[in-house]
């Protein structure tokens, strides 16, 4: 098999390069022409270079082209499609109307053109091996390891019924349909029997997940459309594999010899197939998980766990002839959350990184391939009426079919799918390589495969390029109904906003969709044993999420938190927690700079945002001010949780910008409710003390205006861990988990020495209270009140001492300062330190 | 999906609720499980608390702006009639043709869905959202990074540009009036309440 990869890819990146780079056609196409069919030996196909080489004695330097042939060819072609992207890239507008898989399509055969007329021999086919055990496997790995699972388990059932059903009932009235039509005698030329059509049926029935996910990626639809057809395409892929193994072994057992328990076989062998094919990879997936566990000590290979198990998964699967595509699909959505909470940061982006490159290569390439492949004289035979025969049945039967079964779900489903979805869906049934390969595969001695591999060209540059061409303006045009562009009032951007929040807050109250027993049911099963026992300790303890978190560290915890702080007789931890420029987010972030010029400086690097309202706008100076207005608005509001968000891009790694926001008003949430909590709690007695408590600050604070040397705050303190926190946290702080950065300019150390207690500022304290921490609040680095208070939180004699005298510290002129200045502004909380 | 039957019965008055709210039994019952699975100590209220342990929400910018409009008047807890009613104004708009010109207004109206809103910033309850108001909401809105001059800039404008009578506060008459043009129906509805 490597045999072969390299040699296809040879002949093709070779000739690729060649007609790309035009340089000396005729040397290194004479290589394509040794070998215009089958695979011959490496050495043979090159036979003039070699007898030159050796037949010439002694050479100081020589031209050794078939040492490095295959992966020098490899190498060449992957950067010939790389480059392509390049260029396609260039310009904007090209790839916002035609889809890259398109444009690859007529590059390659644009390619395949130029070796053609170079040396008239067919140059390449893209072989069933070089896709089923090379490109196929990174991309379907990257779809499951991205695999948004929740919304993917939400629709399972949707999920399967498109795929199974669906993929079933396409294969077999496309077939059917065809061979009726055979049989009434208007396709003259072809001569095939009932399994053969059926054959053909199945293999041109699946949705490729490749050029759907090509297409949908550009195409904006909604979330749940796209986890349905996303789905849908990488399951069915499963059952149109096994149906066109059963439905080949039919062929080639012979109509006649088939009896009934066949055909019983041929179902059971469907299910055996595709859930082996599911067991085998979530196997390897719990196996991943485990490994990955005790990976700790060699950071630099961990990445590599994953790829491997991986595609171990897809070749185990292979080997046990169960469906590959679902063991390595379920490897990559069974082991997600493992692996993400036990590598460390580093690995993780790693991971990710890799894997898109590698999808995305594979798909480039895949696509390249099929242009390429077509120019082949010896694979063609035309039959216009079967050709457009196919194409009108898969398109009517596909529009039934989505027809039929969303009316069936749709009694089910609490959101509906709609007509436009329907239309979406059904537009969106593209073929590609997946058929291609399984018509390649087909046997050579069968009459008609010539004709089902030209069909099945012709069907999936149809779909690829016209449709992928038009489902965009097809879906623009169903959706718009859009207003006038108006530039919105301030007031209507704003309460739009409001109304976004207000809408996926009431979405969250009102209960997501579906399934929630059943999820509630894997949560506990996998929070009791399968974290336990796959996770590590310190991951343990960090569930990777902020809600998780959240959840744990309910109200009740809070209120225990705070009246143990109350009982160990000060509040003043919650009040003057902005006494410490306490920075969450990491170094970068550490000096707090909230002046105009910052946010103006930010906000210029995405000016292209908002630029039809600068536009607009900048026509009367006037107006100025209002555009910088309306600017700081679209820059800094809040983004609601978006609805319509494309989870998963193949080309694009989508940093999770919400993550940051979300930490954001988290904090503020908390630390309002912890603020709110207290008077209802404590009753009058608190407020009255805290009055107290107020009017002594001002009074110290007059007292300490008439201090001499009082000094600004220069302190900061950046209390960062490691994002994700792989926290080895006690266990081993040396392994980037969470360690205190305390940046205390020289003057502490003059502190320390004149005797003046500065308590929030040492360094071991800090760690002593870091250590009694109670573990529910250990969790993260998200649970912010509970790490502010971290540092001022009185645990210990000691530490109550360590509250008391801040008084009489330089420092806490500045602590009571700022202290003033937030209460003055009571709702205005974290004003500086919270970015 | 599935059978209801076992709910249909601990629901009161399921008849009535359905006539208030027009939703359709099934949501009914949905809501119904939803509502109990909020309701850890099965009390048969919800309580804040309740609320606030949902994560979704303390990421919310308004989220406890909204947990607040579902107790009213200084109402400690919750039952599933008050908790539907107010869900129900989330309702898609439906042209119902039977309804007559006399009926009274569906709770998912246009101007329900406005009022939820408005009071989630007129906090006071006076009828108008002041300047303070409206500034405390921008706070929420807005990221940390911007300064309370920046705000107080904002807050001003936005004031200017809805405020019609110059009373320096936003009344619901100006409210309704500065989102005439937004198409609330579509951006204040969830498609699974239907």
């Amino acid at each position: 098999m490597g045999r072969d990869r390299s040699e296809c890819a040879v002949r093709c990146v070779l000739l690729t390069a060649l007609g790309l780079l035009l340089c000396c056609p005729v040397a290194l196409s004479s290589m394509g022409e040794a070998h215009p069919g089958g695979y011959t030996e490496p050495g043979g196909s090159h036979g003039g270079n070699e007898t030159n080489d050796h037949q010439s004695g002694f050479h100081i330097v020589s031209f050794h082209w078939e040492h490095v042939q295959s992966p020098y060819v490899i190498a060449l072609w992957i950067l010939v499609a790389s480059l392509a992207k390049i260029v396609f890239h260039l310009s904007e507008k090209v790839t916002s109307v035609v889809p890259e898989s398109a444009l690859l399509i007529v590059l390659g055969l644009i390619l395949g053109g130029i070796v053609w007329a170079a040396d008239r021999a067919a140059s390449f086919t893209l072989t069933p091996t070089v896709f089923f055990f090379y490109l196929l496997p990174p991309i379907v790995l990257d779809a499951g390891y991205f695999m948004p699972n929740r919304h993917f388990f939400g629709n399972i059932g949707t999920i399967l019924m498109y795929a199974v059903i669906g993929t079933v009932w396409n294969a077999a009235t496309t077939g059917l349909s065809l061979y009726g039509i055979f049989k009434s005698g208007i396709m003259g030329t072809v001569n095939a029997s009932l399994l053969e059509f059926l054959l053909f049926g199945s293999l041109i029935a699946a949705v490729d997940p490749v050029a759907v996910l090509a297409v949908f990626e550009e195409v904006h639809v909604n979330e749940g459309l796209f986890i349905i057809v996303f789905g849908e395409s990488l399951l069915n892929d499963a059952v149109t594999v096994v149906l066109y193994n059963v439905f080949k072994s039919f062929v080639a057992v012979g109509a006649g010899n088939i009896e009934g328990l066949d055909y019983f076989k041929g179902i059971v062998s469907f299910f055996v197939v595709s859930l082996g094919g599911t067991a085998i990879g979530i196997i390897f997936a719990f196996v991943l998980s485990l490994v990955t566990r005790f990976t700790k000590h060699v950071r630099v290979i961990e990445p590599g766990f994953v790829f491997v198990f991986s595609y171990l998964s897809y070749l185990t699967a292979e080997m046990l002839s169960l469906s590959a595509i679902l063991a390595i699909t379920f490897c990559g959505i069974c082991c997600q959350k493992y692996v993400k909470a036990n590598l460390c940061e580093q690995s993780i982006t790693t991971v990710r990184y890799v894997m898109k490159m590698l999808a995305s290569g594979a798909e480039t390439i895949i696509f390249m391939f099929l242009g390429i492949s077509a120019v082949n004289t010896t694979i063609w035979r035309w039959d216009t009426a079967f050709i457009l025969l196919t194409l009108v049945f898969i398109s009517v039967y596909r529009v039934i079919g989505v027809v039929i079964q969303t009316w069936i779900l749709n009694h089910y489903r609490v959101v509906q799918l709609e007509i436009i979805d329907q239309v979406v869906m059904s537009y969106g049934g593209l073929r590609g390589a997946v058929a291609f390969a399984l018509a390649v595969l087909l046997n050579d001695t069968m009459p008609t495969k010539e004709l089902f591999v030209s069909t099945t060209i012709i069907v999936v540059y149809f779909t690829v390029i016209f449709q992928g061409l038009t489902i965009k303006p097809l879906v623009n045009w169903l959706k718009v109904k859009r207003s006038s562009q108006r530039e919105p009032l301030l007031n209507e951007k704003l309460h739009g906003r409001a109304f976004d929040h207000i809408l996926s807050a009431i979405e969250d109250i009102s209960g997501q969709i579906g399934h929630n027993y059943l999820r509630d049911k894997w949560t506990n099963f996998d929070r009791k044993y399968l974290s336990k026992v796959m996770m590590r300790k310190s991951a343990q303890i960090s569930r990777d999420k902020i809600l998780s978190v959240f959840r744990e560290l309910n109200l009740k915890d809070a209120i225990s938190y705070v009246s143990e702080g109350e009982r160990r007789g000060s509040l003043a931890f919650i009040r003057s927690s902005s006494d410490v420029n306490v920075d969450f987010t990491g170094p970068r972030h550490s000096v707090v700079d909230s002046s105009v010029s910052a946010v103006l400086r930010e906000s210029t690097s995405e000016v292209c945002l908002d630029m039809q309202a600068v536009e607009n706008r900048v026509k009367s100076v006037k107006d100025r001010e209002e555009t910088v207005t309306h600017h700081m608005l679209q820059q800094h509001l809040y983004k609601p949780r978006q609805r319509y968000k494309l989870n998963y891009s193949r080309h694009k790694l989508i940093r999770n910008e919400d993550e940051k926001q979300d930490k954001e008003i988290f904090q503020r949430t908390m630390k309002k409710r912890l603020e709110n909590f207290k008077p209802t709690k404590l009753g009058a007695n608190y407020n009255t003390k805290f009055r107290n408590m107020k009017k002594e600050r001002a009074a110290k604070k007059k007292h300490s205006d008439a201090v001499p040397n009082g000094r600004l705050p220069t302190h900061t303190v950046a209390f960062h861990i490691d994002k994700d926190s792989d926290v080895e946290d006690n266990y081993d702080t040396s392994d980037g988990g969470i360690s205190f950065l305390i940046t205390a300019p020289i003057e502490e150390s003059d502190e320390t020495r004149t005797g003046i207690n500065n308590p929030s500022f040492s360094t071991e304290e800090d760690q002593s209270v870091y250590q009694m921490i109670p573990p529910w609040m250990s969790n993260e680095e998200t649970v912010v009140p509970s790490q502010r208070a971290r540092l001022q939180i009185p645990r210990s004699p000691n530490n109550f001492r360590r509250l008391t005298p801040l008084q009489l510290s330089n420092r806490s002129i500045d602590s009571f300062l700022l202290a003033d200045i937030s209460d003055e502004h009571p709702l205005s909380f974290l004003p500086e330190s919270s970015m | 999906m599935g059978s209801y039957s076992s709910h249909v019965s601990k629901i009161e008055d399921l008849q009535g609720i359905i006539q208030e709210t027009g939703f359709s039994k099934a949501h009914v019952c949905r809501l119904y499980d939803r509502f109990e699975g909020l309701d850890q100590n099965k009390a048969g209220q919800l309580s804040r608390e309740d609320f606030q342990r949902i994560g979704e929400l303390a990421v919310n910018p308004l989220g406890d702006r909204i947990i607040n409009a579902f107790f009213p008047d200084g109402n400690q807890t919750l039952d599933f009639r008050s908790f539907i009613r107010i869900l129900a104004c989330f309702r898609p708009v439906t042209v119902d043709k039977s309804a007559g010109p006399n009926s009274p207004e569906p709770i998912n109206s246009r101007s329900n869905k406005l009022r939820f809103a408005f009071q989630l910033y007129d906090q006071d309850r006076d009828g108008k959202i002041s300047r303070d108001e409206l500034f405390q909401v921008l706070r929420m809105m807005l990221e940390a990074q911007v300064t309370d001059d920046q705000l107080d800039s904002i807050t001003d404008r936005t004031i200017q540009e809805a405020d019609l009578d110059g009373d320096g506060a936003i009344s619901f008459e100006e409210f309704r009036k500065s989102l005439e043009n937004v198409n609330l129906e579509h951006k204040m509805s969830i498609r699974f309440l239907q």
